[in-house]
């Protein structure tokens, strides 16, 4: 019932997507669009919260006679696909209900209207697909469609460039995947997940099926190295597919994850808990780290997506390795940790794109060098992106600070793993997670601190105003989101236990029914925390201090000129900006990272040309994997154009010897 | 009944703390004049800022946005709730359980946000500048702090400071791992309240300073919430270093008034000897440079990471 309903609604938005390709050309055509979009999303999402929350005994399961012949194509839905239809369609709706008012500013709908659809629709159906054929066509649907999305401004060159690394990228990750199921369908060709969970295989296997995933599903996710399309491209797309994309893409690929490696491999080694550990450390700090550089907000908000990411890897790095060691109780809290980040960086992210969207909007600038004092412009974006902001900071009251919460718990039950190497790398992962976590606050700071505080440094940030209705509901309800997750952690743990039970066969205790609604992962003697409570006493000491002042002593206020101790600066250039900001910890970090450099030109005394500070930074990654692999490439196929412009005489022999070369493997092969 | 009584007492402690906070600094600064050879202002001196303080008219930048008028309350009620559950003279307080050492930490992270955004707010530089560095120390003093609660809670089984109490009380004897996280969080405690040699509380008009350059646009009854959250952080602090290493004469919940008047009294006493030292350690020492700051934050920070592998290796370290 739940899969045909899902499939209705995977049908719907694919209709959706052909009549928006005649829709365009009405007026009214992009909210007809956004619209059905809404409603649909909507219905899904109350059919996957009904599956999610209201349980499934046994995964409810759909074969369709299409795909692959005498295979069919599988559908299933159980207690983690449902979860993550939850987060995917609230993404889809929040993003529809803030492209009702968004996209009417889009100048080429009918570049962005189908594919959107399409988009929603493939995300909807990897997540469904129960059969390795079926996930893959989805997944490549969903790669495809985003990338013409990523193109949709295809006009601007930065923007080409980003969707032909981002559909390089993500062909490499499919046929990372593909290899993986191969491995994992055998030579009997078992397709369905079902038939692949019980086959017996060899031992090297699931190893090198693992390093697939993590290639393939990591690639999509944007796991360091395979990150470099990712702040390319999410910032390339229209604000709302932005959104989209950080939040809700990047989410799918964590499920091909963990669907892969937790459901169908079976019981983790440790190694692998180590490796994904690792990375996903090394992914947080490293995301964090580029963010902090950026001066364009959507490319900042991106690499904080593959920070964000790289917190989830070290949940689930630190769940296969207790997996690995059969504490399955200790794997339910990390994955638990790891899934509910999931969900919350699902809704802030969106909630912080879709405000750099308003602001992109009535300003028409992505560099925060150019913003400022949007404040006093847009007093309601800015409230719910402070919000955003001090949700992905990890701090209390809101839900960041929850998950990142509970994988701290996770780290601290690490020291019982008997392995060596697990004990030296949980410590240390612990470290890049806690500075990963303070950064972020630092890098939120500078992304408010200069885009909404301060002066306008521009004229468009001056004449900007507030933005629509629409897209205000939307940002609204996700700040709603981060709070009510924030401070009522209890019952979404609750809500994710079968989930969790679903792929380590555990569960954290139940903590709907604890006082005050407060969460205690393990025992109380341990550790526990309550939202509520924090919440309330903040909020009850903020007011009482405001009345008490208020009342017995003054509220008396005088606006005048700002003191800057006694020499105030009259222009706006010379605040704080975004790099000047960032500077002490480019000069603490840049070197060993970035390997940054600072040049400064100055002119010799008499001389009028103006003294010049200019700083470079590489990004290691791109320099040591990218380019030597680009040119490796390059030079191929520089060897290869030769064979372009042969006699047919030659191509004939080309194609004898390539023949008696390949009888020659035959014959000898054993 | 007992409820009551659990909840006068969780008051007291809010009280406690409140009351104590200015004292506190007034004594540091007491003892710091005395001991450059200086009178001094009294020790209730900053008792009369802040009535002082309170009482005037606030003058507002002109561009001053409603977050600047907010951050005031919200920096101080932050501080105060991390106060409130940092066991002082009794554990097991009533609300104790409400936050872990970890989200004392965090809450005193909401508070720094804030306060960075408002140095932002009016567009100047020295607010920008000092937003700028006192994000970069804490970029080094948040995960230092983590690693010190690593260490204390793997070591007393649990990240509540009341069982992290009880624990270090029941359990006495040396432990390298404990000793590495006490200089550690020293470090932390010195750089995240802006003493000597990180920054100079009595500073003003310097390009070194950080936390007051956020502060300079505030007057009023919202520097006076700011100065008190501030006091309140040093109170924190101290109490917290307190509670884990030197948690003696820590009453237990429930106990009798006099246990009360006891712990009362052990409190008071630690911060005064905590001040004490504190003082003796800033006049010694000559300020650093900002960029020897993340230095000296990174020793903490290794510290405590080192400690967290030894822990890591063997429980019994």
């Amino acid at each position: 019932m739940a899969v045909a309903a899902e499939l209705w609604g995977v049908a719907g938005l694919l209709a959706i997507a052909v009549g928006a390709i005649a829709a365009q050309r009405l007026s009214v055509g992009s909210r007809l669009v956004y619209l059905s979009c809404l409603l649909v999303s909507v219905a899904i999402l109350v059919v996957a919260c009904d599956t999610f929350l209201f349980g499934v005994g046994a995964p409810k399961r759909l074969v369709l006679p299409i795909g692959l012949p005498w295979i069919g194509a599988h559908f299933a839905i159980d207690s983690l696909a449902a979860f993550f239809l939850v987060v995917v369609n609230l993404g889809g709706a929040t993003t529809s209900l803030f492209a009702l008012g968004f996209g009417q500013h889009e100048e080429a709908p009918g570049r962005v209207l189908p594919f959107y659809a399409a988009f929603l629709a493939s995300m909807n159906l990897v997540v469904i697909a129960a059969d390795a054929f079926t996930f893959l066509f989805s997944w490549e649907l969903m790669s495809l469609t985003s990338w013409a999305l990523v193109m949709a401004h295809h006009h601007d060159p930065d923007n080409r460039a980003a969707g032909y690394v981002y559909i390089l990228m993500a062909s490499f990750g499919t046929l990372a995947l593909l290899l993986a199921f191969g491995l994992l369908a055998g030579p009997a060709g078992a397709y369905a997940f079902t038939d692949m969970r019980e086959a017996a295989h060899a031992d090297w296997l699931p190893g090198l099926v693992l390093v697939l995933a993590l290639l393939g599903a990591g690639s999509k996710a944007g796991v360091v190295p395979l990150h470099a399309w990712l702040p390319l491209a999410h910032p390339a797309a229209p604000s709302h597919v932005s959104a989209l994309l950080s939040g809700v893409m990047t989410k799918v690929a964590v499920y091909g994850f963990v669907r892969i490696v937790f459901d169908l491999l079976g019981v983790p080694q440790w190694w692998w808990g180590m490796l994904v550990l690792v990375l996903g450390g090394i992914t947080a700090v490293l995301g964090v780290l580029y963010a902090l550089m950026q001066h364009d907000l959507k490319r900042l908000l991106a690499y904080h997506t593959v920070e964000n990411i790289g917190i989830i890897f070290i949940g689930l790095g630190l769940a296969l390795a207790f997996q690995a060691n059969a504490m399955s109780w200790a794997a339910a809290l990390a994955l638990t940790a790891a899934l509910f980040h999931v969900l919350n960086h699902s809704i802030f992210k969106s909630l912080l794109f879709f405000g750099s969207g308003a602001v992109l909007n009535t300003t028409g600038e992505r560099d925060m060098e150019h913003l400022g004092g949007l404040i006093h412009r847009m007093p309601q974006t800015a409230f719910v992106f402070l919000v955003g902001c001090v949700a992905i900071s990890a701090l209390p009251p809101l839900n960041g600070f929850v998950s990142e919460w509970l994988t701290f718990q996770a780290i601290l039950l690490s020291p019982d793993l008997p392995q060596w190497g697990l004990k030296f790398a949980v410590p240390a992962v612990g470290a890049l997670l806690a500075l990963s976590a303070a950064l972020a606050a630092t890098c939120f700071v500078k992304a408010f601190g200069v885009s909404f505080l301060g002066r306008p440094r521009s004229l468009a940030a001056e004449r900007a105003h507030e933005t629509d209705r629409w897209s205000l509901t939307a940002m609204f309800a996700l700040a709603a989101l981060c709070l009510i997750a924030g401070i009522l952690p209890g019952l979404f743990i609750d809500a994710l236990a079968p989930a969790v039970t679903v792929v380590v066969g555990a569960h954290m205790p139940v903590q709907g029914s604890l006082p005050w609604l407060s969460i205690v992962p393990i025992a109380e003697s341990r550790s526990s925390y309550n939202g509520l409570l924090v919440f309330a006493f903040i909020a009850g000491s903020a007011s009482l201090a405001a009345y008490v002042i208020h009342k017995v002593a003054t509220g008396a206020l005088r606006r005048a000129p700002p003191w800057d101790c006694g020499y105030p600066d009259l222009s706006p250039a010379t605040q704080y900006t975004a790099s000047s900001f960032a500077q002490p910890i480019r000069r603490v970090f840049g070197d060993v990272v970035f390997r940054a450099r600072e040049t400064v030109t100055m002119p010799l005394p008499g001389d009028p040309t103006p003294a010049r500070l200019q700083v470079t930074l590489r990004d290691l990654v791109w320099d040591v994997l990218y380019v030597p692999i680009g040119s490796g490439v390059g030079f191929a196929a520089d060897k290869l154009n030769y064979l372009q412009f042969l006699t047919v005489r030659r191509y004939l022999s080309f194609v004898f010897v390539a023949l008696v070369a390949l009888l020659l493997v035959v014959a000898i092969w054993p | 009944m007992a409820v009551i009584l659990d909840l006068a007492v969780q008051g007291a402690q809010m009280l406690l703390v409140l009351a104590l906070a200015p004292l506190l600094l007034g004594f540091t600064r007491k003892v710091k004049a005395r001991l450059l050879n200086r009178q001094g202002p009294p020790v209730v001196q900053p008792y009369r800022d802040l009535k002082r303080l309170v009482r005037k008219e606030a003058v507002l930048a002109e561009n001053a946005s409603w977050l600047f008028r907010c951050a005031p309350y919200l920096i101080f009620a932050a501080t105060w709730v991390a106060a409130a559950l940092i066991p002082t003279f009794a554990t097991g307080l009533y609300f104790s359980w409400s936050a872990d050492l970890i989200a004392i930490a965090a809450l005193l992270g909401l508070a720094r946000f804030f306060l960075a955004l408002a140095g932002l707010d009016v567009g100047t530089s020295f607010g920008g500048l000092g937003s700028s560095r006192e994000m970069l120390f804490a970029s080094l003093a948040e995960p230092a702090m983590i690693m010190i609660v690593f260490t204390v809670a793997l070591v007393a089984g649990s990240t509540q400071l009341s069982d992290i109490a009880g624990f270090m009380l029941s359990h006495t004897g040396l432990r390298v791992s404990l000793g590495l996280a006490l200089v550690a969080l020293i470090i932390v405690a010195i750089a995240e309240n802006a003493r000597i040699p990180v920054d100079n509380p009595a500073t003003h008009l310097e390009l070194t300073m950080v936390h007051e350059a956020m502060v300079l646009e505030y007057s009023s009854r919202h520097l006076a919430l700011i100065e008190l959250a501030a006091a309140l952080k040093l109170l924190v602090y101290m109490s917290l270093i307190a509670c884990i290493f030197a948690p003696w004469g820590l009453a237990e919940s429930g106990g009798a008034p006099t246990a009360y008047a006891i712990g009362a009294a052990a409190f008071l006493g630690k911060l005064l000897a905590g001040g004490f030292l504190l003082v003796v350690f800033e006049t010694s020492i000559a300020k650093m440079r900002v960029f020897r700051v993340p230095e000296f934050l990174g020793a903490a920070l290794m510290l405590g990471l080192l400690a967290t592998l030894l822990l890591f290796v063997s429980r019994s370290f």
